[in-house]
């Protein structure tokens, strides 16, 4: 059974357990002796009450066979304390008679928590979890970058640590490479280790057709000032080739932001200048990535370069339109 | 001063319409960017010119702003008219916001971080600022830009990403930042406006020593044209930027990409140093 049609049959189960209410209410009254109020009733497993409940939108449902095997645990049993009470949690398996020894049950739902999240930023490396996590990123599950001229590029979950407790999660754009705080403050107790630091990136290198290729150029069907109109660019996708085989096969979305006081570009000699163009820019073509060598200098470099040239050349990428472009100086 | 009462009373309720037009839309949810534009700039026509074509019953909602209009007309019309007097204020906003009394209100709210912050996490919560992507109306709602990485962002809220962007215009931040660089935000660091607001609790002196520099960076003698030393040439160097990894190794193609960028970036580094040298 792999993991979307176990979902499903949970679904199914969740759905036809809500007609049996006598039973259920029975449940809940027994579990509330044994282990906490809070934990779902048998016919809604553990890890599905888990990733339905608000601020859990980007957790999938890890497979229980995945969960039971020892080998994907490895490790985790010292980071996790009640380790035995806490895979009873997640597993919906009926905990031992002798629960004293555990002062608070509060203490095993955070337990519970830290497994399935540690748990869960393993499986989603996985080819099942990637399959699950693919559909969520298509149906937009994890939102859209906030940045003007990524055109809304659906972004993933993504941590800045693989250790709990270290910072939250943050939303990986491949179109920026960059990563974002989520909109809602409801994740804001999400913690990131529970996707870690691989996931984001291992998805678009096994999704490569998602990923946007590195390099950019301006078509002139598109006019690029305006963030909307590019969306529906399905037919400009068909056609795009990245010549790198393990690169990004999706056309990115290259326009970079260019300031303008009243119609004029903003001078880099200016103070004010913009100095982070550098950030967002692609080169034209892939050749052009080759320019640079591993240490980050340019190959053909000689000292003395033309100034004139070279920034006529940046501009070239950001705009076709481009009024004569003034020296605003403070005083 | 008139001002002042115009205040009073706008924190006072939003729940009905308050005395004056302006402060009753400039308390009402989802115009929490706009910033009071004073009487005296709204009733000098000299600073409407053109607008007459742009807004219809364009009398009567100018009337409606300085709130005198006929209390007869406003019953038939107010509905329609309260859309075009909405209109008109932003677009007399625009031409505001770049005026030097427009600037320091702009910057208080600013500093307040009343314009949300950056969603870019190594921005660091940078206060962000309000711009249109066109000075037309009726094309593009409103974006956020971060001084910071120089970027462009979408409002979190809906409310705020229906707003005009033609009511802020594409010049405001970069004017602002012109005419004010010591408010240019450093590339890398902790942000220090607004702080305490994020923070919520911070040490009295802490919070006393933010203040005092609020004050002296407010004040516009002191602001306005002092950055002649700064020298922003070098600044890019200092920004962070998040690296991709694959079980700690970077990405080929993506680490590529970056490389590539940071060379322009040095390029441009070393282009500004030269002209700099030059100039001294």
């Amino acid at each position: 059974m792999n993991a979307s049609d176990q979902a499903e049959f949970e679904d199914e189960e969740a759905i036809s357990g809500t007609g049996e209410g006598d039973e259920i209410m029975e449940e809940v009254e027994e579990q509330e002796d044994g282990y906490t109020s809070s934990t779902p009733t048998s016919t809604l497993t553990w890890i599905s009450w888990f990733c339905s409940l608000p601020g859990h939108e980007y957790f999938c449902e890890v497979s229980e066979d995945f969960i039971e095997d020892d080998f994907n645990l490895t490790g985790l049993n010292t980071m996790v304390p009640f380790w035995k009470e806490a895979m009873e949690m997640v597993l919906d398996v009926e905990p031992d008679e002798d629960t004293s020894k555990i002062p608070d049950v509060s203490i095993v739902e955070s337990s519970a928590e830290m497994l399935y999240g540690l748990v869960h930023q393993r499986y989603i490396l996985t080819r099942a979890g990637l399959s699950t996590m693919v559909d969520k990123y298509e149906a937009g599950i994890f939102g859209s970058c906030p940045r003007v001229y990524c055109m809304g590029t659906n972004v993933v979950p993504c941590g800045r640590s693989d250790m709990p407790g270290l910072d939250t999660v943050k939303l990986f754009c491949p179109n920026c490479n960059d990563i974002y705080v989520p909109p809602s403050s409801r994740f804001q107790g999400v913690d990131g280790a529970f996707f870690g630091t691989t996931f984001a990136h291992l998805f678009f290198q096994t999704y490569r057709e998602l990923s946007p290729a590195p390099f950019w150029k301006a078509t002139s069907s598109s006019s690029h000032a305006s963030p909307r109109s590019s969306t529906g660019s399905v037919s400009q996708n068909a056609t795009f080739v990245n010549p790198n085989p393990h690169g990004g096969q999706k056309r990115a979305a290259g326009y970079v932001y260019v300031p303008r006081i009243y119609g004029f570009k903003v001078s880099e000699r200016a103070k004010c200048g913009p100095r982070m163009q550098w950030l967002r820019l692609r080169p034209e073509s892939s050749e052009e990535l080759d320019m640079v060598d591993w240490r980050g200098r340019w190959l053909d470099d000689d000292e003395d370069y033309d100034d004139e040239e070279e920034e006529e050349e940046e501009d070239r990428q950001m705009e076709d339109f481009d009024p004569v472009c003034i020296m605003i100086k403070v005083a | 001063m008139l001002h002042r009462a115009v205040e009073d009373v706008s924190t006072g309720s939003d729940s009905d319409y308050s005395r004056f037009w302006i402060s009753w839309f400039l308390s009402s949810k989802g115009n929490e960017y706009f910033c009071e534009v004073d009487e005296d700039f709204i009733l000098d026509r000299f600073n409407l010119t053109g607008l007459n074509n742009e807004v219809a019953n364009y009398t009567q909602a100018l009337d409606l702003i300085t709130d005198q209009l006929d209390d007869d007309i406003q019953d038939e019309l107010r509905g329609s008219l309260d859309v075009q007097a909405r209109e008109l204020y932003g677009l007399i906003h625009a031409r505001w916001i770049v005026t030097a009394r427009g600037l320091a209100k702009m910057i208080e709210k600013y500093k307040r971080a009343e314009f949300g912050r950056c969603p870019r996490v190594m921005c660091q919560l940078q206060p962000l600022l309000p711009v249109g992507l066109t000075d037309m109306p009726y094309e593009k709602s409103v974006k956020l830009y971060c001084g910071r990485c120089e970027d462009l962002y979408s409002p979190k809220s809906s409310r705020h990403g229906s707003i005009d962007g033609a009511y802020f215009g594409t010049t405001f931040p970069h004017l602002l930042f012109l005419v004010y660089p010591t408010l240019i935000p450093p590339k890398s660091g902790p942000t220090d406006i607004g702080a305490n607001a994020a923070s919520g609790s911070g040490t009295k002196e802490g919070e006393n020593r933010i203040r005092r520099r609020l004050r002296e960076e407010m004040d516009p003698a002191i602001a306005e044209g002092g950055g002649e030393n700064i020298s922003t040439a070098s600044v890019a160097l200092k920004a962070e930027r998040y690296k991709p990894r694959i079980y700690g190794f970077q990405l080929n193609e993506i680490a590529k990409l970056q490389r590539w960028q940071e060379a322009v970036r040095d390029r441009q580094v070393s282009r500004l140093e030269d002209l700099e040298e030059r100039a001294s």
